[in-house]
């Protein structure tokens, strides 16, 4: 056990402090937009001083940094630690990236690298479809060639961000002939092709978080595929591991948890303090136990990435499952300690932390279902976690 | 960076873990539940691995190995349910004495030829009339659930966290072994009247420094014993068939595993932490240590019953031996602070009680 950086990362850290005293200042606003001057200029510094897009190579408009996992960490967690804006998030930034630096053609890197960490292009993700929700290979939003271009027809649906965004990176069956897995191609393409209807999808929560997108005869270039025909459902799942352990990281839920802990220091219960009752305390602390192990095991986590000797499959598969439903259940506490003032919901005089407590509550169901739902986690851990066999399969009918 | 085992720690852990596997077989656990006695041979063997003197410093004979050791060491032996008083003679008893800086009784534990047992449950909550006087250096009273039946000495916690140690050849000391479901450690009632007793210490951070050794060690008893459990699990899913195919086939029984071992897999981490920091002397090791060992009475629970039930029937009974695991952590669960109570004292370390 060594839980220090070491010397040589305190003058990075010191740089990075900084950094973040100079500007603070210069962030930009909540109520600036994404396409705003500001929120540009700021993503163009982050990129500039390497705190953004860090490892990205100079040649496609990133910082140009070898990969150190201790760098990124400290970066984090300076940002953090002032509430220092980190700029551009994204599943441009966080998926599709990454994905063009492994598998993209130079002309596509070139095309579209440096401009999506710039914010100057905005992407939506075009997987999950009315049918194919868990069974994502079971995908029919079909692409047919005609010439030089891909006609698409079908429906995709769960797409965040598609009214905002300029592309999207979609999963299309190109050869409904070749079994599931192997008939799927990876697309890019423009939202304004002619075809295209956005249609928001308002969720329990009151807001449009998604979107359903409608596809018919939307015509695109040929070339702009990713990897091979057939290939698309080998090109997204290179990264779709990645976003499932980032959707409920444990440093936010104690950050979270640290709210109800104040929360239960002011709101009061028959003139007695919330966390003078035993058993809302007892909650607490049962929940602030579990979110502590979480906080340790992503260290372990951070500390395989750095010395490859570590076997810690299981701990990282466990992150999503546990993680999604821990933060569930803290936003349930701070509900449950405001009791009827935590019903409050829009436009109430008594409404708590903006109305966050109801809101993430419900959120959080969202991601205990999003990104693979927990039951599907429950069937990766047991397979490949511990070595268990896959459900048999039934016979196709009609085969 | 580097949070993890050290070579050397797993190196340990292997070591026990052969040794555990020839000589210390589920028969011989058996054996000793028939026979409390014969867990001193299976402590004789232990003491010769070095485990009696584990964290005792070289100076005293012992091994000078830390707290994070003593964990890895724990979960090995939660893990094969292992008989003995380990926790007692080897963690708390030792961490007492060094804390108090009374080592000049060190290099008998480490050597093998002490059992010393501890009598804490006065401290941490007590029970009935359960309660210790004393006058001229004299100790009279009783101590309820005092770890370790066949001890050669105790460590009592007296008046105003006061600490003591008794002989358990003084004239005015009485013992009676409380049977309880756990049939791998051994419980019992001290009746003293007017023993000779030496005062350790009356520095109440001392009892602490005990407890919260003692507290981290146990929980990684748990995690290892569910540990354990869970892997049984596993292994008897994936050779039971029912309905033409094996249960480990079957969504059912796979999500219970997969709950068993997402909530099992994080505790590893938690438990490491906890024993680093205690020997580091962190500030954060004492709330760890709380949460620790109450985060792993409640996964553990969680995991002994639902392994019980992945084997059905036969988890049940006496043949597959699953209860010992069973009870193991049953007893770890009460034993030096329940969840409710550590909860509550996490709650206080942090000033959230009034």
């Amino acid at each position: 056990m060594d839980l220090t950086y070491g010397p040589e990362y305190n003058a990075f850290r010191a740089e990075v402090k900084a950094f973040v005293a100079a500007n603070i200042d210069e962030q930009p606003k909540p109520g600036d937009g994404p396409r705003s001057p500001a929120v540009r200029a700021w993503q163009a510094k982050l990129i500039a001083n390497g705190y953004h897009s860090r490892t990205i190579p100079e040649a496609y408009g990133g910082y140009g940094a070898e990969p150190d996992i201790i760098r990124s960490r400290i970066i984090a967690e300076e940002f953090s630690a002032a509430q220092m804006n980190t700029g551009f998030s994204g599943q441009g930034i966080s998926m599709l990236t990454p994905v063009l630096l492994e598998l993209g053609t130079e002309a596509q890197k070139q095309q579209f690298i440096r401009k999506t960490i710039h914010g100057e292009l905005i992407w939506c993700q075009g997987y999950s479809e009315p049918g194919a929700g868990s069974d994502l290979a079971s995908l029919t939003t079909k692409a047919e060639l005609d010439g030089d271009e891909w006609v698409i027809n079908g429906q995709k649906i769960w797409t965040s961000t598609a009214q905002i965004s300029d592309w999207i990176f979609c999963l299309v069956r190109t050869e409904p002939e070749a079994p599931k897995h192997l008939g799927i191609s990876f697309l890019l393409f423009e939202m304004n092709t002619p075809g295209i209807e956005v249609r928001p999808l308002v969720d329990m929560t009151g807001a449009a978080n998604f979107n359903e997108v409608f596809f018919t005869d939307v015509r695109v270039p040929k070339d702009q595929i990713v990897g091979q025909r057939g290939q698309g459902w080998q090109v997204a799942n290179a990264i779709l591991g990645h976003e499932r352990g980032s959707l409920a990281p444990p440093d936010a839920a104690m950050s979270r948890l640290n709210g109800v802990i104040r929360l239960m220091q002011q709101e009061t219960i028959g003139g007695e303090r919330a966390i003078d009752n035993p058993v809302f305390r007892d909650r607490l602390m049962r929940l602030q136990g579990r979110v502590m192990a979480m906080q340790y095991n992503d260290m372990r986590l951070l500390s395989a990435r750095i010395n490859k000797n570590q076997d810690t499959k299981l701990a990282g598969m466990v992150v999503k499952l546990i993680g999604t439903e821990l933060r569930h259940e803290i936003e349930c506490l701070g509900i449950d300690v405001l009791g009827e003032i935590g019903l409050s919901y829009g436009d109430n005089p008594y409404l708590r932390g903006n109305g966050s407590w109801q809101y993430q509550y419900m959120y959080f169901l969202g991601l205990i279902i999003g990104g693979g739902t927990s039951q599907i986690q429950k069937n990766i851990i047991s397979e490949r976690g511990l070595g268990m066999p896959k459900e048999p399969k039934l016979a196709a009918s009609g085969a | 960076m580097e949070f993890g085992l050290s070579q050397e720690q797993v190196l340990l852990q292997d070591s026990i873990t052969r040794y555990l596997k020839d000589q210390v077989p589920l028969d011989k656990v058996r054996a000793v539940a028939e026979d409390p006695g014969l867990d001193q041979s299976v402590w004789h063997g232990l003491t010769e691995l070095g485990l009696a003197g584990l964290i005792i410093p070289e100076a005293h004979g012992g091994v000078g190995l830390g707290l994070l050791e003593a964990v890895v060491v724990g979960e090995t032996l939660g893990y094969h349910v292992t008989p003995g008083p380990f926790l007692s003679t080897a963690v708390i008893a030792p961490s007492l004495l060094i804390a108090a800086g009374q080592t000049d009784r060190l290099a008998d534990i480490a050597a093998g030829r002490y059992r010393v047992g501890v009598a804490l449950s006065e401290a941490v909550g007590a029970r009935l009339d359960a309660g210790m006087t004393v006058s001229d250096g004299r100790l009279t009273g009783k101590a309820l659930f005092a770890l370790d039946a066949s001890a050669d000495a105790y460590i009592v916690n007296g008046p105003n966290r006061q600490l003591y140690w008794v002989d358990a050849k003084d004239p005015g000391f009485t013992r009676a072994l409380l049977t309880t479901i756990d049939k791998t450690r051994t419980l019992c009632e001290l009746k003293l009247d007017q023993v000779d007793a030496t005062l350790l210490t009356d520095d109440p951070a001392v009892l602490q420094a005990g407890l919260d050794a003692g507290r981290i060690v146990q929980a990684s008893d748990s995690l290892g014993a569910a540990q354990c459990m869970l892997d049984q699990a596993v292994a008897y899913a994936g050779q039971r068939e029912q309905f033409n195919r094996v249960i480990a086939s079957f969504q059912a029984v796979k999500h219970l595993c997969a709950e068993m071992a997402s909530q099992l897999e994080p505790c590893r981490a938690l438990i490491w932490y906890g024993g680093h920091a205690l020997s580091e002397g962190d500030g954060s090791a004492r709330l760890t240590v709380c949460h620790a060992k109450a985060h792993l009475s409640e996964v553990a629970q969680f995991v002994a019953r639902t392994s019980t039930e992945v084997h059905g029937g036969m988890g049940f009974t006496d043949l597959v031996g699953l209860h010992y695991w069973f009870k193991r952590i049953g007893a770890n669960r009460q034993l030096l602070g329940s969840p409710e109570g550590l909860r509550e004292e996490a709650a206080r370390i942090q000033m959230l009680v009034a």
